[in-house]
């Protein structure tokens, strides 16, 4: 098919410097051309690997996203600038992208990939690149590309810390390689390994590894060299360390293993324990909290973030950070109404499920949505971080 | 004896002993008064991690689970090589292995 592939004047110009490697020339770039990736997530790892691969000329790139910049990002998510924020990622990153090569076709989903839209999204295409940011959609992602026989080029980030590998590859004599489930087989509980959003990431790092996932795309399409499929490779930043492991397919993987299991694609919040841990607090707006404000009404307004974020930004509150609340407990009254919150609200909600298990309170409200969105709503000339 | 030592060498004579070096990932460094590299004396994976998380207890529930069995989303690679793809916890450490544990990270956002 990709013979038939033809290029402009312009396209061959463009892609000169690909041609001319011997190991890779005009078949290559065809290969290329023809070739549809699908990249889900246009984020940290998403910005590089769309940068590259429109540069390199892949035909046709989708891309899935239901997020709309934030400044943030800007930080790491190289894709976009301060003209962006507000605006849906998708036509952010499409925009920046056709203006990088205007020969690309482009397919946005401004959406969230979910079990009952994944199958349907992916099929259209020959490569995945998971650059997601959650367990969920990690596995989601895999479990699709194995039940269609896609390909998925893999990469995570955390703090300093890169992972990069090629899943479900079928090599030239039909052997086909591991997968996530394979490497991991179930994911860590939830709270026992923090998000980016959370825990952080050094800007520059997807930056690396996204790039090492583009790499993998275009090898993988273009038929050069060997793709990293059956080894695993992991990048420590801090150390300037890299190492690559061997992996291999298991007998027990419920996918494709002796005895499959799992023959569609299942819940995923749920079998990463996403949904079992919500313990529903009770919650407050911050258009309510700013009410009581108003009319003096006593309560206790308690923030469990870090010291250093209580600098950055802060609304008056009492602050006890997460890891505190036990010890610190004797300091939040039980006789008026508590409310705890912290940057989105997810550390109040651990911070409240924490105190009423120990100590029985039951007159704790977590702040929805966190300072910034009472910043948002309330106190706009507040600085968001 | 088993032992451990905190020093950053990548190989070392540490009472006498041949020392296998363990490589700490940094979100459990926390957990290993920061340090990425340990040198430990035991003989197999399990006796390694029994090691590490009575000299660090804060990585027991990150390695461990209620049972004592290590965390299916945590791989421990002895050179190259997965453990599972070897004897699991009685893979053999011998002096100067290199063990590393690589737990699953999800972030890319």
């Amino acid at each position: 098919m990709s013979t038939d592939v033809t290029f402009s004047k312009e396209e061959l110009s463009r892609y000169n410097r690909h041609i001319i490697i011997p190991e890779f020339g005009l078949a290559a770039q065809q290969k290329l051309k023809a070739a549809k990736v699908l990249v889900v997530g246009s984020g940290g790892l998403g910005s590089p690997v769309l940068l590259y691969l429109a540069a390199a000329g892949i035909g046709t790139i989708g891309i899935v996203d239901f997020d709309v910049v934030d400044d943030s990002n800007l930080q790491r998510q190289v894709l976009f600038g301060v003209n962006e924020i507000g605006k849906p990622k998708v036509e952010a990153a499409r925009q920046r992208l056709q203006a990088l090569n205007p020969h690309i076709e482009f397919v946005l989903y401004n959406t969230q990939l979910t079990s009952q839209n994944a199958l349907n999204i992916i099929k259209d295409y020959d490569v995945v690149a998971d650059g997601t940011d959650n367990f969920p959609t990690r596995y989601l992602v895999n479990d699709a590309c194995v039940l269609l026989g896609k390909t998925n080029v893999y990469a995570s980030i955390f703090q300093f810390e890169g992972q990069v590998s090629v899943f479900n590859y079928r090599n030239a004599n039909g052997d086909l390689g591991p997968n996530y489930r394979d490497l991991y087989p179930t994911p860590p509980p939830p709270g026992l390994v923090p998000s980016c959003a959370e825990g952080g990431v050094l800007g520059v790092l997807p930056g690396i590894i996204g790039s090492l996932q583009a790499l993998e795309v275009i090898k993988v399409i273009a038929g050069v060299g060997e793709p990293l499929a059956g080894r695993f490779y992991i990048f420590d930043a801090l150390g300037f360390e890299s190492r690559t492991f061997n992996i291999s397919r298991r007998d027990d993987n419920p996918l494709n293993g002796r005895n499959p299991t799992i023959t569609q694609l299942i819940d995923y919040e749920q079998f990463c324990g996403v949904k079992a841990v919500e313990k529903p607090v009770k919650e407050i707006t911050p258009a309510a909290l700013y009410e009581l404000q108003v009319k003096g009404e006593p309560f206790q307004l308690i923030d469990v973030r870090e010291p250093y974020e209580y600098d950055i930004v802060n609304i008056g509150a009492e602050l006890i950070p997460l890891a505190t609340v036990t010890e610190q407990a004797g300091k939040i009254n039980k006789d008026q109404p508590v409310i705890v919150h912290c940057k989105v609200g997810g550390r109040s909600a651990k911070a409240i499920r924490e105190l009423e298990d120990k100590f029985g309170f039951t007159n704790l409200y977590n702040l929805k949505g966190g300072i910034l969105a009472y910043i948002d709503e309330v106190q706009p000339e507040l600085t968001k971080y | 004896m088993e032992g451990i030592s905190t020093t950053n060498h990548n190989f070392s004579l540490v009472n006498g002993l041949n020392m296998a070096i363990i490589i700490i990932p940094t979100p459990l460094r926390k957990f290993t008064n920061n340090t990425a590299k340990l040198e430990i004396h035991a003989d197999t994976i399990a006796k390694t991690v029994d090691e590490l998380t009575v000299n660090f207890p804060g990585l027991k529930k990150h390695l461990l689970d209620d049972k004592g069995q290590i965390r299916s989303f945590v791989n421990i690679f002895v050179g190259n090589d997965d453990i599972r793809n070897l004897q699991q916890g009685a893979t053999e450490v011998t002096s100067g292995s290199v063990i590393s544990i690589v737990p699953a990270i999800a972030g890319g956002s």
